[in-house]
């Protein structure tokens, strides 16, 4: 019990040394047991920068990781802005995410450090649900900033990276400001019992996060809500009725 | 032409007086639209044309060849065949805008010399029998003027022949006198000393839009469009122009445009007058912003969309749409992102890809006609496996927009590969009939 208090006192000691950065603005839950007890405070900070890539060839197209980032940008409160350098995302494929298009303002910057400057200027407005910023390079500088200008507010900043070439995807090792890192690769879909294909699955890693430990998991995609699913035959009980059949064409 | 040969050539011919007075006030009149919509600095430039002064102006439509085709475009619309060119120089922009075979040209920053010499005389603006005289003396274009020594052809022509071709080349100043329509609501401030310093600027430019804000309001309108005019102690005019997504008149909104400009002002050796002048105005209710009884208002984004738009450019910010079609890439477009919103959504029975590559990529791939999905296909040199496929979703053409496409159909299917990764494939044709489409494979979409 003494033991309990004391690490109870150091980690208050550690959070006032940390300044603002420690999210007290609240969480977003994933919804998924699984997901939730590995994040501190049981679900994705607000106020709070995190940082989304993709494996393999995601790391070029991004496709999983930005319905990755459009599902958790759905489940927050307020306007959505994508702030991009190359114009191929697709909206109805948002919309399916569970991101309107009326919600979301894309905006488009020639390159990198406009698109920083975008996401900053986006994300100190401080009254939106969520800024997603698709940027190949961020310096610990540049994520440092962000995640000044997002602390204070329920904003929630995401850095979609995405390179131009598979090799320099090494980038995502570098040290970042930003509370967590997922790297989303896509997975063989739901087996259906005729052909075709099912739910999309992804391997989701969460390769880092601020006081917690990383993980992987094997889930579902993005429901028309935004929530991901744990896969049933992975699930320790039964999946709830109705769920699959209608989720199957997500 | 003499008349009577024209009316012989072209049987028909409608003819009308000329009326000098009347284009100039019809030239006047466009000189004035474009003042609202694109430039802060417009001056007619008779008989034919209007010299805009584009800096400070063209980051509102996405750069200058943006701007120069937006504004072609738009004349075209209501009729009026137009060309355009930017230059360094007045005289250079005027040249290249009518000896061209281009109907828009933005010339690269110093290279007017080089875009300039193999124009011929007549782009100079000189008096035709100057023009006429130079040629008797065997000079054709302007490189051969300019390759001449000064002195004899000045002794020979005048002062204005060197005039004008250092104006061409910018290397004389020529300012641009701008029209002022009468009942601009504005604000001025001339300072006994010239300023330079940017904090000092800034200061000024507050007070300005307090002024202006203050005049705004007393007519319950709200500003489009902000022009800032800085008159330098060398009588030299620069612009500053900003554009809000919604009328405001909000002072501490429009102080910091303002003030995020101030960078592309340059000072030289000082600023004797500043002029804020609203060169868009609209009404402006007062409204009421918060109330405990209603629940929370949507927030407010205007001024953060109006922040981003000043710096990049508004097209650069948009939303989308849903328009009905089933062809995916028409099936949205852009909408100003301050648009009231549609309510309207996609069918969402089919997924759809997050990323949809702007040009389908042809692929090679094994399939079985007329409905199979490929057993394999090949994209970007690497060879992949088909596992699971859906489909196929017939797309037909819009035949009833488009004549070309009576017959033309689209198979899509989604596959997925070995590794898990998911496309969207198309296969031009139903896969029987050879004027539905070439049958060929293209990959369009990627899922994620």
């Amino acid at each position: 019990m003494r033991n309990a208090s004391a690490i109870a006192n150091l980690r208050a000691q550690i959070a006032q040394i940390e300044g603002q950065s420690r999210p007290n603005g609240g969480v977003l839950p994933f919804g998924l047991p699984v997901v939730d007890a590995r994040l501190p405070g049981g679900g994705l900070a607000l106020g709070a920068l995190h940082e989304v890539t993709g494996g393999g060839q995601g790391s070029i197209d991004a496709a999983a990781a930005a319905l990755f980032s459009a599902g958790i940008a759905a489940r927050t409160e307020g306007p959505v802005f994508w702030i991009c350098t190359r114009p191929d995302l697709f909206a109805p494929s948002l919309a399916q995410a569970g991101l309107p298009p009326d919600r979301v303002i894309y905006v488009e910057a020639g390159d990198d450090k406009t698109v920083l400057a975008c996401a900053e200027e986006a994300l100190r407005h401080g009254s939106l649900g969520a800024v997603v910023a698709e940027i190949a390079c961020m310096t610990m500088t540049a994520s440092r900033r962000l995640q000044l200008a997002v602390e204070g507010s329920r904003t929630i900043g995401l850095a979609l990276r995405r390179w131009r070439r598979p090799a320099d995807a090494t980038d995502f090792g570098q040290p970042t400001s930003a509370v967590t890192r997922w790297r989303i690769s896509s997975l063989p879909s739901s087996p259906l019992p005729v052909p075709g294909v099912g739910r999309h699955r992804w391997f989701v890693e969460l390769v880092r996060t601020r006081a917690g430990e990383s993980a992987a998991f094997e889930l579902e995609a993005c429901d028309e809500q935004g929530h991901l699913a744990v896969p049933a035959e992975l699930a320790d009980r039964p999946v709830a009725t109705g769920g699959w059949g209608h989720s199957a064409v997500g | 032409m003499a008349l009577a040969k024209a009316q012989m050539l072209v049987p028909g011919l409608s003819i009308h007086d000329a009326a000098p007075a009347e284009d100039e006030e019809g030239l006047h009149r466009l000189a004035l639209w474009i003042l609202q919509r694109f430039s802060p600095l417009v001056s007619a430039d008779p008989p034919d044309g209007i010299v805009i002064d584009s800096t400070g102006a063209d980051h509102l439509h996405g750069g200058e060849g943006a701007m120069l085709d937006a504004i072609i475009g738009r004349l075209a619309m209501s009729g009026v065949e137009a060309r355009a060119a930017i230059a360094d120089s007045w005289g250079a922009a005027h040249a290249l805008a009518r000896h061209l075979a281009r109907s828009t040209f933005v010339a690269e920053r110093g290279r007017t010399l080089f875009l300039l010499s193999p124009l011929p005389l007549e782009a100079l603006r000189l008096p035709v029998t100057m023009t006429a005289d130079l040629r008797t003396l065997g000079f054709r274009t302007i490189g051969d003027l300019h390759r001449q020594p000064r002195a004899p052809l000045a002794l020979r022509f005048g002062p204005q022949l060197a005039r004008r071709l250092d104006q061409a080349l910018g290397e004389m100043a020529e300012p641009i006198d701008p029209i002022q329509p009468l009942g601009q609501i504005e604000a001025r401030r001339v300072f006994a000393e010239p300023i330079a310093a940017a904090e000092t600027i800034a200061r000024y430019i507050g007070k300005l839009v307090t002024t202006l804000c203050a005049a705004l309001e007393a007519r319950g309108l709200g500003a489009c469009r902000l022009d800032l005019l800085v008159h330098r102690v060398d009588n030299r005019l620069q612009a500053v122009r900003v554009g809000m997504a919604l009328p405001t008149r909000d002072a501490r909104r429009l102080t910091r445009l303002l003030c995020d400009k101030i960078e592309t002002i340059d000072p030289g050796f000082g600023i004797e007058t500043m002029v804020l002048v609203a060169a868009s105005a609209e009404p402006l209710a007062m409204k009421q912003a918060a109330s405990s009884l209603v629940e929370a208002a949507r927030p407010d984004i205007s001024g953060l969309v109006d922040t981003l738009a000043n710096r990049i450019g508004g097209r650069a910010l948009y939303r989308m749409a849903a328009v009905a079609s089933d062809v995916p890439e028409r099936s949205v477009q852009r909408i100003p992102a301050m648009a009231p919103d549609t309510g309207s959504g996609w069918p969402d029975h089919w997924p759809r890809p997050a990323r949809l590559l702007a040009r389908p990529d042809p692929i090679e791939t094994m399939a079985l006609l007329p409905d199979h999905p490929p057993a394999s296909f090949t994209w970007q040199g690497v060879r992949r496996r088909v596992r699971r496929a859906d489909g196929p979703e017939r797309v037909f053409g819009e035949w009833w927009k488009r004549d070309a496409e009576l017959e033309a159909v689209r198979d899509y299917f989604r596959v997925e590969d070995e590794a898990g990764e998911r496309y969207w494939i198309y296969r031009a044709g139903d896969g029987e009939d050879p004027a539905t489409g070439s049958h060929r494979w293209f990959l369009h979409g990627i899922f994620g």
